[in-house]
Parts: structure tokens; sequence; C-alpha cells
């Protein structure tokens, strides 16, 4: 893996962009438990095989996704966040919260618990 | 001379000892069923032989012996270690090695020769300062030198303050040692084999039978097997082996790279070691210079070389030995590199009753082969943990109870 493709600057060094770890949903704090929060902290995934994962082109600051096989070391897609997040998250406390947003972040927290148990991204 | 050498090499009473017998069928069940047939498998099947009597047991190898990273580390031998718990650990493990080719009747090569950590920065030498007080605390011989020394003791070392990174002082740990790390592997392997262990090789664990939160038996490429108890050993590959018990950990594979220079006359003694370039060197027995750095940037399950690796290595390399430009490099290679969060390792019991866990052992496992064998063994063997394991359970994650090594190799301070 020698040349990157960057969604926004196009193919570069590898050496010009830094790995920052799997693409994983930042769970609501307020609404899981402690263990949970633990996992989400420390526990990796670190699968065999092709994972998503976040890059940042370091020269524009420019954060991307790629889909990468750790086995082969080639990278498959990359694309631009926003093809996954296409929306704002907030992580308030529930009780300060309207009831239509509680059941929002409710949705958020499942989405996650359900991506660290399949292994599936996103 | 040379036709009494003949003489002694065709004598049918010195034949070379075959200390691993021929590879038999698996049986179908074990007591202990050992995954990982590195330094750590190895040794802990030994231990578990030798002082718990337990040896109904198997260790089962995806490739041969010593294949994985006890064969491609640096094999340096230390514990100026930075935690009370880490130093505890890893001068146990110190002792057992300065008397490990007694016991195991197989010279593992183990020669003292003093190890320097570089500091090149205000900030390092305050975190020398803080190892060695930590150290001495634990009875362990480390003590900061200056320049003047440096220049006395390492007369080699290139102290030129016209470089990038000048050297300031060093953190001096004279127990610092290396050894053979293939007889390491080949020594308890041996040993353990003689008191009936079995060892088999080109046994791939391809699933592991949990019931009722206990673990079964096991599955492998030859068949399935019964045991009463598991430890998984198998470093670089841990979170794929213990995903097969249904057991997550907090584990990234990393490659890191070494390589070795043509083979020269002894010139360099000591082990220098500069945890700010990323730079570590020392000169082996075969005359070879052994060198390494911080591990690849990012994770993977391949253990290809890299020229990136090779430049950043030199680039600093040449700084500190300038001599160096004249060594071709021999060989260069790679193995996975477990990281865990603190750069501790994870040891002891998992949520699945019976799998004993010896992992994250990142750039730190070979100096631990000794304790790490014996105390795993004294775990299976009491289902205790004893108290200088228990910093490096898997539930301090859980309990964010980290164990923060920052005297570990490779890795940025």
């Amino acid at each position: 893996m020698k040349i990157i493709e960057c969604p926004l600057n196009g193919p570069r060094n590898a050496q010009e962009f830094v790995f920052g770890g799997d693409v994983i949903n930042h769970p609501n704090p307020h609404l899981i438990s402690d263990d949970q929060w633990a996992n989400y902290v420390f526990i990796e995934e670190n699968r065999a095989g092709v994972v998503q994962e976040w890059w940042c082109h370091v020269p524009t600051a420019y954060w991307f996704i790629a889909e990468r096989d750790t086995v082969k070391d080639e990278i498959l897609r990359t694309f631009d966040p926003s093809e996954i997040y296409k929306e704002r998250i907030d992580y308030n406390r529930p009780e300060v919260e309207a009831q239509s947003q509680d059941t929002k972040n409710n949705k958020v927290g499942e989405v996650n618990s359900t991506n660290k148990e399949t292994g599936s991204s996103i | 001379m040379a036709f009494g050498l003949l003489k002694y090499g065709l004598n049918p009473r010195f034949q070379p000892k075959q200390f691993l017998r021929d590879s038999k069928d698996l049986k179908s069940s074990y007591d202990v069923v050992i995954i990982g047939g590195g330094g750590h498998g190895l040794a802990a099947a030994y231990y578990l032989a030798r002082d718990w009597g337990i040896t109904n047991v198997a260790v089962l190898e995806k490739g041969w012996l010593g294949g994985g990273n006890t064969g491609r580390n640096t094999a340096i031998i230390r514990s100026n270690y930075l935690t009370p718990e880490g130093v505890d650990f890893y001068d146990e493990s110190l002792k057992l090695f300065k008397g490990l080719s007694r016991e195991l009747d197989y010279n593992i090569l183990y020669s003292e020769r003093g190890h320097f950590t570089l500091a090149h920065t205000d900030a390092a030498i305050r975190t020398s300062r803080w190892r060695a007080e930590v150290n001495k605390h634990l009875g362990v011989n480390s003590e900061v030198v200056y320049r003047d020394d440096l220049a006395r003791m390492v007369p080699l070392l290139n102290l030129s303050e016209e470089v990038r990174y000048p050297v300031l002082g060093a953190l001096y740990h004279p127990p610092g040692a290396i050894a053979r790390h293939d007889a390491v592997a080949w020594g308890y392997a041996g040993r353990a084999a003689e008191m009936g262990v079995e060892l088999h090789q080109n046994t791939e664990v391809t699933g592991i039978e949990v019931e009722d939160g206990t673990v079964v038996g096991v599955e492998t490429n030859r068949g399935r097997i019964s045991c009463g108890r598991v430890l998984q050993a198998v470093a670089g590959r841990s979170s794929e082996v213990s995903r097969l018990a249904g057991i997550d950990l907090p584990i990234r594979s990393v490659p890191l790279q070494a390589c070795v220079s043509t083979p020269v006359k002894p010139i360099l003694d000591p082990i220098i070691v500069s945890g700010s370039l990323h730079v570590y060197i020392s000169q082996s027995d075969r005359g070879e210079f052994v060198m390494g750095g911080s591990t690849d940037p990012y994770p993977r399950y391949q253990t290809s070389s890299s020229l990136d690796f090779m430049e950043g290595l030199m680039g600093h390399l040449l700084e500190l030995f300038p001599f160096m430009s004249e060594m071709p490099v021999l060989r260069q290679w790679a193995g996975l590199a477990d990281m865990t969060p603190d750069f501790s390792p994870v040891m002891g019991k998992t949520p699945v009753n019976n799998y004993y866990i010896d992992a994250g052992w990142g750039t730190w496992g070979f100096k631990a082969t000794c304790v790490s064998g014996k105390r795993m063994a004294e775990t299976l063997a009491t289902e205790k943990t004893p108290n200088i394991l228990k910093p490096f359970a898997l539930d301090r994650f859980r309990t964010f109870d980290l164990v923060g090594e920052k005297g570990a190799a490779s890795v940025g301070h």
C-alpha cells in the first residue's frame, strides 16, 4: 500500500496519511452502562479481513473513510464521511430532552450495540 | 586439528540429540490444551509439567515451534520498566532467564551486556530519572548517566552536538542482556517433551467449543479434542483466536519490523535504545547488528517489510552511529505485535470458564517468556491468579484500572 486514493485530493503517497481507527458509532454515554462504555473505549474489532476505517490526509486535514483488507493490505474503496453521516448527532442527557428527541437518541445507542456485536460496519 | 574434529563429528557416540519425539496422532482428550507453540506456550507447558506434575498436555502450533514472534523479536531482556507492576514482573523473568541454560541443559547464549536508554530531551531525562528511582526502590539496578559517562562507556556513540537530536544522557541498566530466542523455545520444548507433553506442529485451531460459559473442547484441522483447560498464547493472532471463544480483546495487531546487518567482529558491547528516535541496536554473538524501530503506522495482519521503515530507522541510527553507513543490511523482517492501549500484557482468566489467555505482548513479549510461562502454569494448575499477574487481568479494561507502561519498547513516550 504505497498510494492512497484520497476522495478530496486524488491519489497521494501513503506517507501523507494517518490511520484513525475503526469506524464505530459513538454511543450516547448517558444511555449505556459503564461496561458498554468501557467496551467502546478499549475493545478493538481487530479483524483479519475487510474493515472500515477513518483515515486523514494530513496536509489538508481531511478525514475520510476507507474500506481496507487488513490481510492483503489493500484499500478497496475510499469515500467522504457524508456518505454515512448525513446529519448531526447530539449526545444530550435524556431527562433534559423532549420526548421525541429521547427516542432518537435511543436509536443511536441501539445501532451502535448491534454494530459491536455483529461486527458489521455501520 | 581438522582431522580430530572430523573424527569427533563422525563418531556415532556423539550424535546430535533428537529431543523432539516423532509426531503422534492427537488424543481425543487432554487435561490442558495450549494454543500456540511459541516461547510462552512452550514455557507454560514446561512449568505445568515440572512444577505441577500436569503432563497430559498438548501444545497445538499452526506452523512450526517458535516460528512466530519468538523467532522474530530482537531478543533483548531487561527489567528497567516504569510501573512497579511491570518492574516486579519483568525482573522475575530476568532472574529466571539468568539460570535458564543450566535449568534446561540447553545453551540459550544468555549474554549480559548492559542496556542504555538514550535521552535527547529534558522530558526524556526526567522519565529516565523517574524510571531509575522506581527501579532502585524495587531492587533493580538502574541509574541515570550523562554525556561524560557515555563517552567512556559507549565510545562508538556519536555524542556530537551538531546533530538533530544530541544525546543528553541515558538510563543505564547493567543487567540488560540478549539471548538466542530460538534456543529458548527449543530448550523449553525439549524438556517439556521429555516430561510427556505432546507437541503438535502443523495443527491449527479452527474452533473453540464453549458450553454454558465453559470451554469443553477445541476443533482443529486434525480433528476435535476435548480438554479440561485451554491456554491461548498466540501473539499476533490473539483477537482472531479469542473470537472463536467469543471473547473480545482490547488489542490491535500491528507489524513491528527489524533487520540485521552482515556480521563483523565484536565492536558494540552494550544494547543501545532511543525511545525518542525509535531506534534500538545490539550486536549478536554472531556479530550481526540487530536493529529495530517503532511499530508500523497502522494495524494489519501482514508481515511484509517496507523501505519506509528502513529509511526511518537509518535516518536516526546514522546520527547515533555514523559507521553504520558502511554496513550492508543482511535481512529485514516483521512480526505481528498485538498492541494493548496501556502497553501492558493481558494475562489470566477470561469471561469463559477454564479458558485462560496470555496475550497483548506487543513489543515486550520475549523478555517475559519465562515468567509468563511459569505464572500462567501456576494460574492453570491452581485456578488462582498469582499476585504478580493480578494487575494484568483482562478485567482491568472494564474497571479502567490500566497499567500505563511508558517503559515499553518501540512506543512513543
